[in-house]
Order: C-alpha cells, then structure tokens, then sequence
C-alpha cells in the first residue's frame, strides 16, 4: 500500500506550478513548499504538474529543481517527481556505469516490478538512452551475472494467478538437485528464475520447503559467503516471492551502516512509496523493534528527512 | 442426361498435379455442381488413382491420400482468411507455438518472429502469448529448448530493441571484431558464443547494421555468405540484416512445386503477415522479382489457383 498522503481537494496542475515556482525564487529555497507540494501528489498528477510547469515557464521542472537544490534532498525530490518508468531507467542505467555499478540494483528493478512497470522502464531506457536496457546491461556484465541479469531484465513475466502444481513440483525438484551439487549458475535455474510468472515461482518453492523441510533461502545460505553470485541469488529469489522482506534488509543495512548509506534508502523510498512502502514498514518494525521512521529520523537530517518522512506518511501535511 | 462434364477439370482441380497449390473453385462449381449422381458414380469408378472399388460392398471408397490432400488443397484459401482476420499480435504468437509444438524444424519460424517484426509488435506477440496461452513465450521457449538454440532464441525473443537512429560506431566496431572472431569456428559452435548472444539479442537492428558493415570490411568477406545457410545463425542474421533476402528465399521455396506441405505453408504465413506493412512487402517483391527473374505476382499467376491466388495477389497489389 502507498504511504505518502494526497489530500482530498488536490489544487490544479497549474496552482501547483505556480507555487513551485515561487519556491524557487528569491534568495534560497523554499523546501518545505516543495515537499509539501510533491511529497502528496500522485504519480499522474506530478506528471500533469511537470507538463504545466513547462508549457508554463518554458522549464523542465526537474531541471529547475536540479539548479535549485543539491545533495541527497535533491537526489530524493528528482527520483520521486520523475515517472516510475523514467525513474527506474536512470537506476537501471547508473547501475551499468563505472562507478555507480551495481549488479543488485539491477536485480531490484528486473525483480520487484510487475511485467507493465519493467516494460515501463524499458521504453523510457530507449527514449533516454538511446538503447535498450538489455544491451547495456549485458554489456556491462560478464559471465554468470550477465546470464541471470540480462534473463531478468528482459523478461515480461505472465501476471495471472494460475499455477501448474506439476510443473511446480518437477522445477523444485530440479533446483534442489542443482543447488546439492552447488550448481548455483545452472541454466535450468537460471531459466526457472528469469522466466516463470512469481504466481508459478512461489508455487515452486512452496513446494520445495515441504519437499525438503527447509526454506529454500535457508538452502542457500550454506554455500560460500563470499561467493557474490550467490548472494545475487538469494536476493533474486527474495525478490520474486518476499519482496518487503528484501527491502527490509536493505533498509536495514542502509540504516544501520556507520554512515548510512543515502542511495539505497532514498530509492527505496521513493520507488516503494507508491506500492508497499507500508507493508514494508510494518515488517521493519516487526524485525527491528523500532519504527522505519523513527529509524530514518534518529540517522537523516534537515530537508532530506523531511522529505522521506512526507512520502512515509508520517509528516502533517496533507 | 446428356451433359458433356469436364472431369479433366475436375481431376486437374482436386490433384493439384500439374498446376501448384489451391482449388479452381468456379470449376469445380461448374462441373461437380452441375453433375447428377451417376455422372459422379462414373467419375468415382473410373478415377482409381483416388478411389477404390469395394466390391463387397459396391461402393468406390475414396483413398485416404486423396481425402488428406482434398482437405489440405481447400484448407489453405481457408487458413489464409482465419490467419488475415487475426489481430498481428495473435497470429504471431500462434506461430511461435505452433512452432515450438512442432519441433526442430520449425524454430526458423521463431527467429522469424522474433527479428523481422518490430519491437512494438514482438512485445505484443509476447502480451497475446499471456492472453491465449497463460504463460509467457520466454518461459514456453526456455523449457521446451536445450542447449546453445535456448540462449539465443530466449534473448531474441525477450528483445526490445531500441528503434531510434543513434549508433556508436566504435561500439559496432568492437562488437563486429568479437563476431569475426566467434564465426571462425565451425558449424553451430557460433551461437554457444555468450558474446555472440548477446550481439545478436540485444543491439538495435541500426547497429547491427554497422557491425555487418565492420565485419565485412575486417574479414574482407560477407557475413551472410560466411555462415552455414541451414543454420539457425544464418536465419537471425538474415531477418535482422536483410529480412526482404530472407522472405524472398522461403517464398521461393514454397513456390516450388516438390516443396513439401509444411514448405508450402509459408506462402500464406509470408503474405499474411508482410502485407499490412506495404514497404516491407514491396522490398521483398522488388528483391524476389532481382533474385529470380519473375516477379512474385507472375509466379503467383502461374502456380496458383482459385480463390487462395486472387487473396494473394489481391494482398499483394496492396503494396503497390
């Protein structure tokens, strides 16, 4: 469920531009109207604000923002006006670059999106970039992350509800043998992983744990530690079937870090806010005994926290 | 009585002998419409090359042959029109099923699908698949292929290429050296190639362009003439190189009249699914029309008959 509140009488697209452009002018920002603006629209209707913005002032309102702010406030407000589309091209692309690589964040897309919003994602990477996701992704990676990578990210999974029990239980039984002989980067698993709807995965391990007795992830985490493949692994198939358990960890790590680590919790954030960012929650402070926004308050400051804390739903603004 | 009727016509019609593929329909109208029962009985008893005296039980039983190529004769003008009506994006995702049900043999059909058709329409092969068949494409193909042909076929059918007209020509470059050096090896060892894979399922059709156009240059000698013609390297490289090379090869295949029923069935699927996109199909009649001498409505006129030639021809002048 979304988290960030929208209240009930929404001022037009073009109120809206109009005050964000008054938060612009004039010495310094004015943040709080900027977040008290964006931080309570909808995707739809930050779309309607952009569009006006620009027929309004002649501006891309991400580029007025960009001039306005910095750091990671800035960073949050960008991904969060952004389409979810536009917003996970940018990730998936500053994942395959030098420096910003990270086989994980390409995963989280290919994984945790529904079949629309991957394809969502892949239109806006060819608007943007000029190429496609896929081309870039395999690019950048070798060997068995390639594999299982450009396999996710290319899929356009079948959405139904509908499972094969028979099928459910053959592909069990064929990931326990692999995974036995540590057979991790086999192609049988590669394939069970990047090409059957979650419908028909969960099913699959269902089956797995009352076949073995034990969680399939339980399985996994005999192998190697440092194994990165692995790793990639278990968070693919975390991914597919729990993907708020996922989130949890990483937010978890992010928050936890001596230092946190701003880039993964401003992107769950602002990609989860609209879809499960609550149940997400909910299971943090299941696991942790603290509340997700007590967390992000006792390690984020000034505009940065205001802002995660307005798409928490947690600020009193509406 | 007394009515001279034409069996040869009728005999000519439904044996397909000598003239090529579908029914002269206003004939068979004319002479077996018209005809009375004992002229038929006549007919039965005289034509023993398709049906058989039970003397037994005094009737001529047709030969199983000739009921299977009766049906299959009529049934293309048939399937021609069910396969028309079709939205695009069904009657490719029933091909590629077809093709995987059958085997083998067919898995052209899918590199077909997937590299000549436009990355808009592949996706909605892909989102008919969801709708008739309750499972993804990728996931059919995955699970009913092996080996090398699975990679490759999986990566061309999961494809979304970019369609725009930016290229990086050092990239081309590069990925042209790879592919020089992974096509020296003999016979299907190219496609287990991970690079090859990934060339030939990820890059937009535009740079493959480029990279045809480097590896030429490099290795002094065409890509297309350095590859086995039956392989199914050769196929993708083809459809997304020079598809109106492609369509012009397996129409020209199918027109022959000793192809079999199987090679026969191109023709429709050809026709059916080229002729929305009128360019396409008039670079394919233009490189048919440069590669054989005739020009496909010729060989079409000749080889055809009945309803299934005028659907084809009348497809056909759609492009022009």
């Amino acid at each position: 469920m979304a988290t960030f509140k929208v209240s009930s009488s929404v001022p037009s697209p073009s109120e809206d531009a109009e005050q964000l452009k008054t938060a612009f002018e004039g010495w310094g920002t004015n943040e709080d109207l900027i977040i008290s603006i964006l931080a309570h629209r909808s995707a739809e209707q930050r779309k309607l604000i952009r569009q006006t913005y620009h027929e309004v002032f002649g501006e891309d309102l991400l580029k007025s923002l960009d001039k306005e702010l910095s750091s990671d406030f800035e960073r949050a407000i960008l991904l969060w006006t952004m389409e979810p589309g536009e917003r996970d091209a940018l990730l998936a692309n500053e994942a395959t670059k030098r420096w910003t690589s990270s086989n994980q964040v390409l995963m989280e897309v290919a994984c945790t999106r529904t079949s629309t919003q991957l394809l969502h994602a892949r239109q806006a990477y060819h608007a943007r970039f000029k190429k496609s996701i896929e081309e870039d992704v395999a690019h950048h990676t070798t060997g068995d992350f390639r594999k299982l990578l450009v396999s996710l990210i290319s899929s356009y999974r079948y959405e139904g509800e509908e499972v094969n029990m028979t099928l459910a239980k053959q592909e069990a039984k064929i990931i326990h043998e692999k995974i036995k002989d540590k057979h991790y980067n086999d192609e049988e698993v590669i394939r069970i992983l990047s090409t059957r709807s979650k419908a028909q995965i969960n099913a699959t391990f269902n089956r797995y744990q009352d076949a073995h007795g034990e969680e399939i992830l339980k399985s996994l985490e005999e192998g190697d530690g440092d194994d990165k493949f692995l790793q990639l692994l278990r968070s693919t198939i975390q991914c597919l079937t729990r993907p708020e358990l996922y989130f949890v960890d990483v937010l978890r790590s992010a928050i936890n870090k001596s230092g946190t680590d701003e880039g993964a919790l401003t992107r769950i954030v602002t990609t989860r806010a609209e879809i499960d960012l609550k149940v997400i929650g909910q299971e943090f402070q299941r696991r942790n005994s603290i509340s997700l926004e007590k967390a992000i308050t006792k390690d984020t400051r000034g505009d940065y926290e205001k802002m995660l804390v307005a798409l928490l739903g947690e600020d009193d603004d509406a | 009585m007394a009515q001279t009727l034409d069996w040869d016509v009728v005999i000519d019609a439904i044996s397909g002998k000598n003239v090529g593929m579908g029914v002269d329909e206003k004939a068979l109208i004319t002479t077996l419409g018209n005809s009375h029962k004992d002229h038929r009985k006549l007919f039965r008893k005289a034509s023993k090359s398709f049906f058989e005296e039970d003397e037994e039980r005094a009737f001529e039983k047709c030969h199983d042959q000739f009921v299977k190529h009766l049906r299959l004769e009529f049934s293309r003008f048939n399937n021609a029109v069910v396969m028309w009506s079709m939205h695009p994006w069904e009657r490719d995702a029933r091909v590629v099923k077809k093709a995987l049900k059958k085997g083998d043999e067919c898995y052209s059909l899918i590199v077909e699908v997937a590299c000549t058709r436009s990355s808009e329409d592949l996706l909605g092969a892909r989102k008919a698949y969801h709708s008739l068949f309750d499972q993804s494409m990728e996931e059919d193909i995955a699970s009913n292929i092996h080996g090398s042909r699975r990679k490759l076929l999986v990566g061309l059918v999961s494809a979304y290429r970019y369609e725009g007209n930016k290229v990086k020509d050092d990239s081309a470059k590069s990925d042209a050296k790879i592919l020089a050096e992974a096509v020296a090896s003999p016979g299907e060892k190219a496609i287990e190639n991970d690079e090859v894979v990934r060339i030939l399922s990820t890059r937009s059709k535009l740079h493959l362009q480029h990279v045809y156009k480097h590896y030429n240059q490099i290795k002094g000698s065409d890509l297309l003439g350095g590859v086995s013609e039956s392989s199914i390297l050769n196929d993708a490289l083809l459809c997304l190189l020079k598809p109106s090379v492609y369509f012009s090869k397996i129409l020209n295949a199918s027109l022959n009249k000793d192809a079999d029923k199987g090679t026969k069935k191109w023709l429709t699927r050809v026709f059916v699914t080229r002729a929305d996109h009128s360019d396409e199909m008039k670079d394919i009649a233009e490189e048919y029309n440069q590669r054989y001498g005739e020009t496909l409505a010729q060989n079409i006129q000749e080889k055809i008959r009945g309803n299934y030639r005028d659907f084809l021809l009348t497809l056909l002048s759609k492009s022009n």
